[in-house]
């Protein structure tokens, strides 16, 4: 059942549309690259070989303008026809049969797209996609530790993308870039610089791009005006010559109002999912800024009105959500099973002289979040102490209707961390984040995420003195018998010599997975937006950007900090346990023993209390991943920095884990970002807070912290205020990121039950929101347990 | 050094005062109302439940206890309480907390660790610690002394009382208390010492004294369905409110919530069935009380 929450027709339709088509795959890019390889590989240098592959996707791919849209172009042919990249990852036919096959996140596989795959795609790509690449430059140790769990890959079966931009193209068009460009050009000192080549090659592939969008985008001009010819209906005819007057002018030139500023990014972010798959896709982040002098001129001067302002952006947001994630498979589908592609609208904030930052435009944003209830893209609120309360208000009463967006970020502590990472303030101002809880600086960042680190597991292979009891191989140190630890110190630091380890092989794969990427997979047009890209003649994806930062990010933190309270305490304080009785407990997952299975979870001091026995321990383990990954330089002349995310990937990290010491069972998941175990917490939201807290936020560039609320709590003004109240407190103690859950567990589990009647519940997972039917049931396990222990 | 006896210390508790609060419940309560909803507090001494559907059987409360006082009947542990010390070794051990002690002995200190742990939330929301119970005056003395490290420490406080204390300890503290949350349950003393085991003279004198030297005191009033929700005692209680200083009054509707409470402590609950006031009679309690010319809230 559609609810009206104030959409027009149009935007009903359109959004119905959205939700109906179904995924499936598009052969069409595929195969124009391949055409462009065979034409060019090899007789040109790579940049350009990327860029005249991009120009020749750009001036043959289908057109799309679908009945009564304003804002046009789609990725795919048809909204939820998703392209495949095999110069990234060339599928195998059982990967597509696995794809059109599966239950949840599925893309249905033609027999034509299947034919053509494997007579002109598969013969052209096996063996010389950067997946395949990549695993062969992978030691055997590396792999190891791949497939035990220890940590996942982004670079696997996507490109490096986690950037977002700034308000530069919202003020210039491609023309003033290409000026930038040649002038670059220009200034290259052929006679001293050892990497003028490199940089020339660069720039003129850049210069490529940018003729080549603008071509993209004459093409929807010339295809509206063709419609506009046949059109019977006059309302619709005039909407598409204005399409087309829109089309003909961005991004080639700076927009001159609103609807050239939607549509003219529209265009740069289809340019960008295009060229290579991106991770988190693109992003046009603190859309509020970006659109507000055009919003307050057109008010002003008559030419625009708050409805059509609000019709345009819902017409936008659409275009998000007929974009889903590129398919993904193995382990790279467990870590981020959903189709969202983590687009993240950045609402409020502060602007770049440090003053308030919300405006009119603000308020029309949060409605339109609420009108359209979208999975992409995401939204969330920047929360500054400079912000009002009536902002984060509104925001709350979003939140309370239980599908989990927008989510809120403490502003003045994103700002912070973007500063202690070298930034300067104005950068971190007009700074943000994206994707899950990323922190970055719009449009001047590479803020990379590179994989997973199970914190869990390697607990595990300390308790087992290097050994993987999955598997019975030695992929770690031998760091002693735990039978004959002396003190619980003696165990963190045998913890502390595994993950140094374990860290080291990872960036090891990293040091050279960047470099295969910044040679053989540059991505000029993307670099065309990033500062300074075009100043330095270098290429995003070998360090371009005027910042470089590769993350790391830690799953498990509430389940290793309980486990690890649990020996403690049991073991060398109390000495109720033996470690010997301990790990057969493990090892037989608790047959037998399920009363110390009990004692363990009910009897251990456990992290989201607010009790530092447990919440110190917590300290000791996030410092110990800090310090072994922070600061260390990367391939990119960039830095090694954490953040504290799973987005699914606490599911899959579980599953390769047996049972461990705070009571959990062999492969259930682990808790999520830095959330208690589920249902571990027992003492409230503030004491949660308070335990998150005690984690040093601002030395990461991300953590996400889930609260559950029964529906209720929140009711009236006085909930409102209760919540913002509750997101001031914790961002005073610098915490950087909450997002709420406000469902009862009952609700989920009859829709565990009864899907079809509950097709259009949305949950928040972890850094997104997805529809409840689309989660594994382990996932849908996991969100139950977690919403479960409510409180009052 | 004093020690109080404390049941439970609620955080985020959102209904006993202004703001994001903790509530420090004190054991022990003068009063027996039919109504209570946290009858484990009655009792001023230390208690061990039982929950028999946690208990997984493993004895191991039976092997720690030093007194013998523990054994199995029937698929459940039966306590000997008359040789039980009260040591909650068997607490300590249950597994599964199926065994629970009901009471905490804690230090001014032991409480002000607490209750300064959610200050940020307090200074944000404009909240505070509240004190209720039980009655909390019937530990005036370490209530004192809590009260003024707050004060101390610039700490919102509310006591939520009966009433039923004497004035020498209302004296004490109400110099160190910010606001009191008063309850008010019936004017006729006979009923009242029905439903609640004492009359409510003591109750009526301390608060004509209190409200000529305390200028915050919201008057709470539980609604009992057939008990204190007839027209006649509301107005007769606000016909006395308006000779004295009062202007708020909180109308809280009975719940049957802490039914359960009564099964693990082995008491008969005496409202059995008795359903909570509906909505449109609260909101006709609140609108006539209104009429008097207080401020009225529904809930705290």
């Amino acid at each position: 059942m559609t609810v009206d929450r104030g959409m027009n027709d149009r935007v009903k339709k359109l959004r119905l549309q959205s939700e109906t088509a179904i995924p499936m795959i598009s052969i069409e890019r595929a195969v124009l690259m391949t055409e462009a390889y065979e034409k060019y590989e090899g007789r040109v240098s790579i940049p350009v070989l990327r860029a005249l592959a991009f120009k020749h996707l750009m001036a043959n791919k289908t057109i799309c303008i679908n009945e009564g849209e304003l804002i046009v172009g789609e990725r795919g042919p048809a909204p939820q026809e998703t392209p495949t990249y095999p110069e990234l990852c060339c599928h195998t036919l059982e990967d597509l049969q696995i794809m059109n096959d599966r239950e949840k996140i599925f893309f249905k596989v033609s027999d034509e797209v299947k034919k053509i795959h494997s007579e002109r795609i598969i013969p052209y790509w096996q063996g010389k996609s950067m997946r395949d690449k990549l695993i062969n430059s992978m030691t055997s140790q590396w792999q190891d530790c791949y497939e035990a769990g220890i940590f996942t890959e982004f670079m696997e079966q996507r490109a490096p993308g986690h950037t977002v931009a700034d308000d530069k193209i919202f003020k210039k068009g491609f023309k003033d870039f290409k000026k930038d460009i040649k002038e670059s050009l220009a200034s290259i000192d052929f006679y001293n610089d050892p990497q003028a080549y490199e940089k020339a090659e660069e720039l003129k592939a850049m210069e490529i791009c940018a003729d080549a969008i603008a071509v993209f985008a004459r093409r929807h001009g010339e295809k509206a005006l063709e419609l506009a010819k046949t059109e019977k209906n006059q309302v619709r005819r005039l909407e598409l010559e204005k399409i087309a007057e829109v089309c003909f002018r961005v991004p080639e030139n700076s927009p001159r109002n609103f609807w050239e500023a939607l549509q003219g990014y529209w265009f740069i972010h289809l340019g960008v999912i295009t060229e290579l798959n991106t991770w988190d896709a693109f992003d046009p982040g603190r859309l509020d800024q970006h659109l507000y002098p055009f919003y307050k001129n057109e008010i002003a001067e008559g030419t625009l009105s708050k409805d059509n302002a609000k019709e345009l952006l819902e017409c936008f947001w659409v275009k998000f959500n007929n974009q889903p994630a590129p398919p993904k498979v193995g382990i790279t589908l467990q870590e981020s099973g959903t189709y969202t592609d983590f687009a993240n609208i950045n609402i409020g904030g502060m602007k770049v002289d440090g003053s308030d930052g919300v405006n009119d435009v603000s308020y029309l944003l949060l409605e339109v979040v609420n009108e359209m209830r979208l999975l992409q893209p995401s939204s969330n609120i920047q929360v500054s102490k400079k912000n009002p309360d009536q902002f984060i208000k509104k925001a709350a009463e979003i939140i309370r209707e239980g599908w989990g967006q927008p989510s809120i970020f403490n502003a003045d502590a994103v700002m912070e961390e973007l500063i202690r990472q070298g930034k300067s303030i104005e950068d971190a101002r007009c700074g943000g984040t994206s994707g899950c809880v990323e922190t970055g600086a719009f449009g001047k960042e590479a803020f990379i995420l590179t994989g997973y680190f199970n914190l869990v597991k390697i607990l595990e292979i300390t308790l087992n003195n290097g050994i993987d009891p999955r598997t019975g191989k030695r992929i770690g140190l031998q760091t002693g018998n735990v039978d004959e630890l002396k003190s619980f110190n003696e165990l963190m630091g045998a913890f502390k010599r595994q993950l140094k380890h374990f860290i080291d092989i990872k960036i090891y794969g990293n040091n050279i997975i960047e470099k295969l990427y910044a040679i053989n997979m540059p991505s000029p047009f993307l670099s065309i937006v990033i500062d300074d890209c075009i100043k330095k003649g270098v290429d995003y994806n070998a360090g371009g950007a005027r910042y470089n930062t590769t993350y790391i990010q830690g799953v498990g933190i509430g389940t290793i900090t309980d486990s690890l309270s649990a020996i403690k305490h049991h073991v060398f304080e109390n000495k109720r346990l033996t470690m010997g009785k301990l790990m057969d407990s493990l090892n037989k997952d608790f047959q037998e023993t399920e009363n110390i299975r009990q004692l363990l979870l009910n009897k251990t001091p456990r992290y989201g209390n607010d009790d530092d026995a447990a919440d110190n321990i917590m300290v000791e383990v996030f410092n110990i991943f800090y310090e072994a990954v922070n600061g260390r330089k990367t391939m990119r002349n960039g830095t090694y920095r954490i953040n504290m995310l799973p987005t699914t990937c606490h599911v899959y990290f579980g599953s390769v884990i047996g049972a461990t010491t705070d009571g959990r069972r062999a492969g259930t998941p682990l808790s999520e970002g830095i959330s208690p175990v589920q249902g571990s917490d027992r003492l409230g939201p503030t004491a949660v807070i308070k335990s998150a807290a005690k984690m040093d936020h601002l030395k990461t560039g991300g953590t996400l912290l889930n609260q559950k609320f029964a529906p209720g709590v929140l009711d009236g003004e006085t909930g409102l205020e209760k919540l913002t109240h509750l997101v001031r407190s914790y961002f005073r103690l610098d915490g950087h990121h909450i997002q709420f859950n406000v469902i009862d567990a009952k609700t989920l589990r009859k829709a565990q039950k009864n899907p079809e009647k509950y097709r259009d519940l949305i949950v928040r997972v972890a850094g997104y929101s997805d529809y409840f039917n689309n989660l594994n049931k382990n996932l849908q396990n996991e969100i139950i347990e977690r919403t479960e222990h409510k409180q009052l | 050094m004093k020690k109080a006896t404390i049941f439970n210390i609620q955080r985020f508790s959102l209904h006993d005062g202004p703001g994001i609060r903790t509530t420090v419940f004190f054991k022990g309560c003068p009063l027996d109302c039919w109504w209570c909803h946290n009858p484990e507090s009655k009792s001023f001494k230390e208690e061990l439940v039982f929950s028999a559907s946690k208990c997984i059987h493993c004895g191991e409360c039976i092997e720690t206890c030093k007194t013998q006082s523990l054994s199995f009947y029937k698929d459940t542990i039966v306590r000997n309480e008359d040789n039980c010390n009260l040591c909650r070794g068997c607490d300590v051990i249950c597994p599964t907390s199926a065994i629970e002690a009901i009471g905490k002995k804690m230090s001014t200190i032991d409480l002000m660790k607490e209750i300064e742990k959610d200050r940020v939330f307090y200074e944000e929301s404009g909240g505070g610690v509240t004190f209720s119970g039980g009655e909390p005056l019937s530990q005036a003395d370490i209530l004192y002394e809590v009260l003024s490290q707050c004060k101390l420490k610039g700490i919102h406080t509310a006591v939520d009382t009966s009433g039923y204390g004497t004035w020498n300890d209302f004296e004490k503290i109400h110099k160190v208390t910010d606001l009191f949350l008063y309850d008010i349950k019936l004017m006729d003393s006979k009923a009242h010492e029905k439903y609640t085991g004492v009359t409510n003279i003591i109750i009526l004198n301390n608060l004509e004294r209190l409200v000529k030297c305390h200028d915050n005191i919201i008057i709470r009033l539980p609604i009992i369905p057939s008990i204190n929700d007839d027209d006649e005692n509301i107005i007769e209680i606000c016909n006395y409110l308006s000779k004295l200083r009062v202007r708020q009054v909180h109308i809280l509707p009975y719940h049957d919530t802490g039914i359960d409470k009564y099964t693990k402590i082995n008491e008969d609950y005496r409202l059995k069935g008795l359903k909570s006031p509906t909505e449109e009679k609260m909101f006709k309690i609140k609108e006539k009380i209104k009429a008097f010319g207080y401020e009225v809230k529904i809930g705290g």
